[in-house]
């Protein structure tokens, strides 16, 4: 153990080494950490705006089978100084008819919110997001009228998802064309 | 006015003029800690709320007269109840200055220094001023902000911490009726981001169950806030929530209530809506009164090695009974604010940054695979290069063949090296002028 201070009688004063220039925060290592190591499926691909900038940026994705093949689905991220201790904030950017997100893009996905964990990454959201749209799940809808066709015509849900993604009218709601 | 009186500090004597047994091996005892404590010892408080107004009082009555204490918030009619340096008549002050002005009114000799500010306002000269830094604040990002400023602060001498530049951290938590306190010494001990698991997590409800499921009045809260603020901004485009702005709460307020309504849900009240939005735990003045005094004992304990300190983490729950547990937080290896001691590299102002990455490809001691370099200048963050994402290995390819000049790196400059080799992000400091071997 030691013995922190030899602090008999030993003023401090702020003027002794000379600075090193700022630290980066331990939310940007560790999301530099997370970027360096993105191991990203096939059907997705990030996009950074700002290279400086490694807080903010794009996920695209583009599913190769399920509803959704050859659909093209922007997300954006934005991770905050308190990263990894809270999630990052998520938005879809692309209008999509789908029962885990909402027109506003909002997204329903439980590593995002409640089930957050600082062990996460950014990875894990990627391959959550990813299997979103393999695996749509109606038993957490947030577009509710979206997850009562799943549940009750498959058939007419798949109509739905490919009438939306070439570009067209779902009852009243407009979807923009999406198709990579 | 007299500053002290006769018998005045006894009660700290018989702590420090005397041993036991479970002082520090190297503790003498003697008159001269005591003074040390009046007049030499600083000691810096962030926070001036619950618990700091606990913390300035404790500590101030255990003989430590230099106190500087941060806090940029004023004080609010519900803080009254428990922040007990404030009155009635204080509301809307600093809580910084109307605490140290309370206490040096209060207690004589006492000289306490206000900063109204954010933590983020001051840079390692001011921090460095101080013997010893206690914590009571109510936010993960400014624990996190000031553990990353101590640890850069730490200097390394041939790869050895030099513990002179050692400033311990004194930590207190609390959330209603559970608090712990904690003892960091920045580069030896667990960190604040080393046990970043052990923060609780926001409460964050399912968005579905909020968006369609709703059971509680907080569920409904949370709908208005999260959903329906964004899209029907009733303040105008972009215009964030203001938890401390009446017109805000007071909509998001009426909202909610119509959505309980719908869902036959009760309980909405303004005070709950303004508590969901600014997220307040409701705060217990004796779960603060015991933490800040745990923080404090520590403070006393460093100060003075009368007694060796906490090891390293304290719990406290007074929920049912009073139940505490200590124990010693590890320090991770893989952390990404405190694992790696920053290690020097030395190149020319005419090298290249890929003389840089190939340094970091070839050397045998690093042989990393795909390294990206960040580094920040004048506070501003910058991707120098980063192999594995295409996006930004386009933008910065160029910057491969500039110099370290042109890329305008000093002497001194940080560089910040991620791989997948090493469980954490290492720290370089450039060193300019000689090439190294
Ligand atoms: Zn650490």
């Amino acid at each position: 153990m030691i013995k922190l201070f030899s602090l008999k009688q030993q003023k401090k004063d702020g003027e002794s080494a000379p600075e090193r220039g700022k630290k980066s925060s331990a939310a940007q290592l560790r999301i530099q950490k997370d970027i360096n190591e993105l191991n990203l499926p096939k059907t997705c691909d990030v996009n950074f705006p700002d290279p400086d900038d490694l807080l903010s940026f794009k996920l695209i994705i583009s599913p190769d089978e399920g509803f959704y093949r050859g659909g093209r689905f922007v997300f954006s991220f934005k991770v905050g100084q308190g990263y990894p201790h809270d999630p990052p904030k998520v938005k879809c950017e692309t209008m999509v008819y789908h029962p885990n997100i909402d027109l506003e893009g909002n997204v329903c996905l439980n590593i995002l919110r409640e089930d957050w964990k600082p062990v996460l990454t950014i990875n894990s959201i990627v391959y959550g997001l990813q299997y979103l749209f393999l695996e749509p799940n109606p038993e957490d809808p947030l577009n509710r009228e979206a997850a009562e066709v799943l549940q009750s015509n498959r058939r007419l849900f798949e109509q739905n998802v490919s009438k939306s993604m070439r570009g067209g009218h779902i009852g009243s709601v407009y979807f923009e064309r999406c198709l990579k | 006015m007299a500053v002290t009186w006769s018998g005045r500090w006894n009660h700290v004597r018989k702590v420090t003029e005397r041993t036991g047994p479970f002082a520090h091996p190297d503790f003498e005892p003697s008159t001269e800690t005591l003074q040390f404590l009046q007049e030499v010892c600083h000691i810096l408080v962030i926070g001036a709320g619950g618990l700091g107004c606990e913390l300035l009082k404790d500590l101030a009555l255990l003989g430590i007269r230099n106190i500087d204490v941060i806090d940029m918030d004023t004080i609010d009619v519900s803080n009254l109840n428990r922040q007990f340096l404030f009155r009635p008549k204080d509301v809307g002050k600093t809580k910084a200055e109307t605490a140290a002005n309370f206490i040096n009114l209060r207690i004589p000799g006492c000289n306490v220094t206000a900063h109204f500010a954010k933590i983020q306002d001051f840079d390692a000269s001011f921090y460095r001023k101080f013997h010893i830094i206690v914590c009571g604040l109510d936010s993960i990002i400014a624990r996190r902000w000031i553990n990353g400023m101590l640890i850069s602060m730490l200097s390394y001498e041939d790869g050895e911490l030099d513990q002179s530049s050692i400033i311990p951290m004194v930590d207190g938590g609390t959330e209603g009726f559970k608090g712990n306190a904690r003892v960091i010494l920045p580069g030896m001990t667990a960190c604040v981001d080393c046990t970043l698991d052990l923060y609780p997590p926001q409460v964050n409800f399912p968005l579905c169950t909020i968006a369609h499921t709703p059971r509680l009045p907080e569920h409904c809260i949370e709908y208005v806030r999260i959903l329906l603020w964004p899209k029907e901004e009733p303040f105008g485009a972009g215009v964030a929530i203001d938890g401390d702005d009446p017109a805000h709460v007071s909509w998001i307020l009426e909202k909610s209530q119509e959505r309980a309504n719908e869902y036959n849900i009760s309980g909405i009240t303004y005070r709950l809506t303004q508590g969901v939005v600014k997220r307040i735990i409701p705060a217990v003045a004796s779960t603060n009164a015991v933490i800040a005094a745990a923080c404090a004992t520590e403070v006393f304990k460093l100060a003075t090695s009368c007694c060796q300190p906490l090891n390293n983490y304290m719990n406290f729950t007074d929920i049912e009974g009073v139940y505490t547990y200590t124990f010693e937080a590890e320090k991770k290896d893989d952390c990404v604010a405190c694992s790696q001691k920053p290690q020097n590299i030395s190149f020319c102002e005419s090298d290249k940054l890929q003389d840089i990455l190939t340094y970091l490809l070839e050397s045998t001691t690093y042989q990393m695979k795909s390294p990206s370099i960040t580094t920040a200048i004048n506070g501003k963050n910058r991707t120098l290069y980063m192999q594995s994402v295409k996006s930004i290995e386009e933008k910065t390819r160029a910057n491969l063949k500039k110099s370290l000049a042109e890329l305008e790196l000093c002497s001194g400059q940080e560089l910040y090296v991620a791989d997948p080799t090493t469980p954490s992000s290492l720290t370089f400091i450039l060193q300019m002028g000689t090439k190294m071997e």
